[in-house]
């Protein structure tokens, strides 16, 4: 049966929400702590600063990675920047503003209580990373810089060069290092989660495979932080690190935890783009660069002159002119639709014709080269190594690509799944972002949720709870064991004639053309036969070599693809169920004349959480309350 | 293809830490100017695989050169010809029709080998967790701009600061040394006012643990700067024996 979710919201005005449960909480004993055990899954910018600070209040933590290193999760890549509402350019932001701008972003498809606290602890973050010795950019006097970001029209991004995510990480690193060193966390490296283990109702352990020897391990705890990232290479090409994968959540998802708005996904509008068959995954150029570069195509259809001969009045700068306000710094969603559009018009550029200029002539005549390079030089360089041309002679080619995802595990307030004891934090939930995200704001959440909001609502929990002692030798442990140990066994024993990538990269080919930037009910439904008659072939079909008792990433690929595959026909049957348009989420049949997106309020002011059965999906779902914003037609004109 | 190339690899094969490893030759007919380094390695394994044999192991994961997972020795050089590139950003543009390449994993006693191309570097992270932080713990931060730092000290320091700890200098030093390594986050903290109160114990435990983990010492050779995909200085190095010796004397 359906249900309605509560997301357990503190009463009281907005901006007293989260003081408001800070007062009501209850508290662990500090001599306690260490009593208890947390198994923190991941170690980027949600996981790695969850385990650190639970870590420095005392708590016993144990840190899981894939890679080799906490240091080199998906985060390390991000580029642009980290948003807050510190003001420091004094041009009138605020935390009102930063909030109402990732709700409206968002398209009003998130809970304003969370947005807010984390419009709320924004600055938090940055004083916390200026102090862990984080490089920002600067000014001549020694104060902090910020940029401007898309959706917005004040400058709070600050960066670190173009490696704000690096940097960032590099500080939740070492602040776990230096816990680890201290022997208050335990780093497992190459270690993978494949199962949670769930004992009388609460997440107590998790089963992981040791990547190097094969070897299953069981751990056992008082709770469980999901900190895994996005899904977003369900596409196969994406911006998402190789790596990056749904396999963690989604055993949560058979284990009991809802998937919220799992169609909710962000094509990123600036990405190199694709140049053949054999390509591995995308390249984001980051979004700062719209700041300074100017997105046109030639007005001609067919047009085949090189970008430098085409004369000014014969280009169409098409964001600037259909959205005079904004301009070239509209939301991602809404400049990667009118790239998508001017190319279907047959107006792409480049060999591929699925391309449109990125142009920096103008400001570099106005700024000199000097300025250009000291903002995006190393953008401009790893634009050149991929593509072997200068950007800062020709306009570079760029076109959307999948690059983050919105939906992920339902959690409320406190970022508790619906199976207690089960946190997520960072791109694994789905709780700040709506139907689209501004860009710097999920470095923001990832740090806001793992500094600043599991610790309070963590201890919460712990200090509300009960847990009886585990060995790890329960039955349920015994069990996820086994079918982890089988789901193996079975991959490996198939022997067929295709491979892990062949099966991907057709995954990757039905998502992106059907549940990609724009969607219909009949691709919809498509995608969804296309789905189960690969996933039926896989398990028949696919070829997996090697052992399970050493090293094997041909293996890890397999189990990872085995559940893209299931959750692609969710992410269709989500996109079909949901009748409008809303931010990532274009449904042709739900558009204006002029082609924007069409939202009905009346009908989908809600979050969409599907529960796992054995017979197929259940809808619950959330309804989401606007009482401070009026919820009103995006507009960027 | 019009652009095809015809590329031999002499590619590292280990079974695992133990085992003995050897060179083992294959060809990838169809390869392409386009193609990533590492791209070229999954065309290889997809045929491996079809062949009915084992894929060859190497980590990779952002293949955008700034997670560090990469790493390998292509032709005796530590991520290949080009330089300031990981081999993940590398392309097949700057070879041509009919080359042969040898491909082998960083070879060093603190990077000891697991499969093929994949080597153990948390030698790196106990090097990083013996001292390579501020301590500030998460809550007991001042505002952010209450101290302010000169624009030139903080691009310095995020020179430094940009390592992407692959492990390319130590494969590259003649002594195996991770000098460079340990240097970077050395001279990034020290630039920093943040990093000030634990200047000396961070500068003492940090060289003690990478003299601990097996690597060589340094002695000039800046190999490793010349490989650094990060392009990180050298003078990183006489900072942190600057910084050493002040921590020991005074
Ligand atoms: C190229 C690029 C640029 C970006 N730029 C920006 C930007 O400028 N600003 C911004 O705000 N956002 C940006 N983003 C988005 C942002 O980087 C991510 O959303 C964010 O870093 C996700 O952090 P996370 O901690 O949730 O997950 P991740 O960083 O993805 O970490 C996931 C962790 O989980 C581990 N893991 C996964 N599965 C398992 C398992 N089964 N067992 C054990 N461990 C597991 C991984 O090893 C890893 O440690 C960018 C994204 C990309 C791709
Ligand atoms: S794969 Fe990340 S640096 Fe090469």
């Amino acid at each position: 049966m359906s249900t309605v979710l509560d997301p357990k919201i503190p009463a009281g005005p907005l901006k007293d929400k989260w003081d408001t449960y800070k007062n009501g909480i209850k508290l662990v004993n500090p001599a306690n702590k260490r009593k208890h055990t947390v198994l923190v899954v991941g170690t980027g910018l949600a996981g790695g600063s969850a385990a650190a600070t639970l870590a420095e209040l005392g708590y016993h933590v144990k840190s899981f990675c894939i890679q080799d290193s906490p240091r080199r999760a998906h985060s390390i890549a991000a580029q642009g920047g980290i948003n807050a509402a510190k003001n420091y350019p004094n041009d009138g932001d605020t935390v009102w503003r930063l909030f109402y701008d990732t709700i409206k972003g968002g398209d009003y498809r998130s809970r304003e209580a969370n947005v807010h606290r984390l419009a709320q602890v924004s600055n938090n973050i940055i004083d916390q990373c200026v102090a862990q010795g984080v490089p920002f950019a600067r000014e001549y006097g020694g104060l902090l810089d910020n940029r401007s970001f898309g959706g917005a029209q004040v400058s709070r991004t600050f960066y670190a060069r173009g490696q704000t995510g690096q940097q960032l990480l590099l500080g939740a690193y070492q602040a776990m290092s230096r816990q680890i060193g201290k022997g208050n966390i335990e780093m497992f490296a190459r270690q993978e989660m494949l199962d949670l283990v769930v004992v009388d109702g609460k997440a107590r352990g998790i089963i992981t495979r040791n990547l190097v020897t094969g070897e299953y391990e069981r751990h056992f705890a008082d709770a469980v932080l999901l900190c895994t990232g996005g899904y977003g290479n369900v596409y196969y090409l994406s911006t998402n690190a190789k790596n990056s994968n749904v396999a963690a959540a989604w055993r949560c998802h058979k284990r009991g935890a809802y998937f919220a708005n799992p169609c909710f996904t962000q094509i990123h509008p600036t990405c190199i783009p694709v140049s053949g068959d054999y390509q591995s995954k995308l390249t984001l150029m980051s979004e700062s660069l719209r700041n300074d570069g100017r997105v046109w195509v030639p007005k001609q259809v067919g047009d085949t002159r090189k970008p430098l001969d085409i004369p000014e009045d014969e280009r169409d700068y098409y964001l600037e002119r259909r959205y005079p306000s904004f301009g070239n710094l509209v939301p991602r969603d809404v400049a990667s639709r009118n790239a998508k559009l001017a190319t279907d018009e047959g107006r792409g550029v480049g060999e591929t014709k699925l391309a449109v200029y990125l142009d920096f002539a103008d400001s570099i005549k106005r700024l000199g080269r000097d300025v250009i390079e000291a903002r995006y030089g190393n953008l401009f360089e790893m634009y050149e190594r991929i593509t072997g041309d200068d950007p800062y002679k020709m306009p570079m080619r760029i076109f959307p690509a999948v690059h983050y995802t919105m939906g992920g595990l339902w959690v409320d307030y406190e970022l508790q799944s619906n199976v207690p004891g089960l946190f997520v934090l960072g791109e694994a939930n789905f709780s700040d972002h709506g139907a689209n995200r501004l860009g710097a704001s999920a470095l923001m959440q990832g740090l806001a949720d793992g500094y600043f909001v599991i610790p309070y609502t963590l201890g919460n929990y712990i200090a509300s709870n009960s847990f009886d002692k585990l060995t790890g030798l329960e039955a349920e442990f015994a069990e996820a064991e086994q079918s982890a140990k089988s789901r193996i066994e079975k991959v490996l024993s198939i022997k067929g004639t295709k491979t892990v990538t062949e099966y991907h990269r057709e995954l990757g080919r039905i998502m992106w053309d059907e549940v990609g930037m724009s969607r219909t009910t009949d691709g919809l439904k498509k995608a969804i036969n296309d789905i189960t008659a690969l996933r039926e072939d896989f398990w028949q079909n696919v070829l997996v070599p090697g052992e399970p008792t050493t090293f094997n990433k041909n293996l890890e690929f397999a189990l990872r693809v085995a559940d893209f595959l299931e959750l692609g026909e969710l992410m269709a049957r989500d996109a079909l169920e949901r009748e409008e348009s809303c931010g990532g989420h274009f449904r042709e049949e739900h558009q204006t004349p002029e082609g924007e997106a069409r939202r009905d309020d009346d009908g989908f002011t809600h979050v969409s959480a599907w529960e796992f059965g054995e017979n197929g999906h259940q809808l619950h779902k959330e309804k989401l309350d606007f009482d401070n914003v009026q919820l009103t037609t995006r507009s960027y004109k | 293809m019009a652009n095809s190339m015809n590329i031999t690899l002499k590619v590292w094969r280990q079974a695992g830490p133990k085992a003995k490893g050897g060179f083992e030759t294959y060809v990838v007919p169809e390869a392409n100017p386009h193609m990533s380094f590492l791209e070229l390695l999954d065309v290889l394994n997809e045929q491996l695989i079809k062949e009915g044999k084992e894929p060859v192991e190497f980590d990779h994961d952002c293949r955008e050169g700034i997670c560090g997972s990469c790493g390998v020795v292509i032709d005796g050089q530590a991520h290949g010809p080009q330089q300031r590139t990981a081999c993940c950003q590398l392309h097949m543009r700057h070879y041509k029709d009919g080359d042969s390449i040898v491909i082998e994993p960083w070879r060093a006693e603190g990077f000891p080998i697991i499969k093929d191309l994949v080597v153990d570097r948390t030698s790196f992270d106990r090097i990083i967790a013996a001292g390579g932080y501020i301590s500030a713990n998460t809550g007991a931060a001042q505002d952010a701009n209450s101290l302010p730092i000169a624009k030139a000290d903080a691009d310095l320091a995020m020179d430094f600061a940009a390592c992407i700890g692959c492990g390319a200098c130590v494969a590259a030093c003649p002594n195996a040394s991770a000098s460079l390594f340990t240097a970077a986050k050395i001279a990034q903290l020290s630039l920093l006012p943040q990093g000030d109160p634990e200047r000396k114990s961070r500068a003492i435990a940090m060289v003690d643990q990478m003299e601990q983990e097996g690597f060589g010492d340094c002695s000039n050779h800046t190999e490793c700067e010349a490989v650094c995909p990060k392009g990180i200085s050298v003078s990183a190095i006489t900072k942190m024996r600057r910084e050493y010796m002040k921590a020991v004397i005074g």
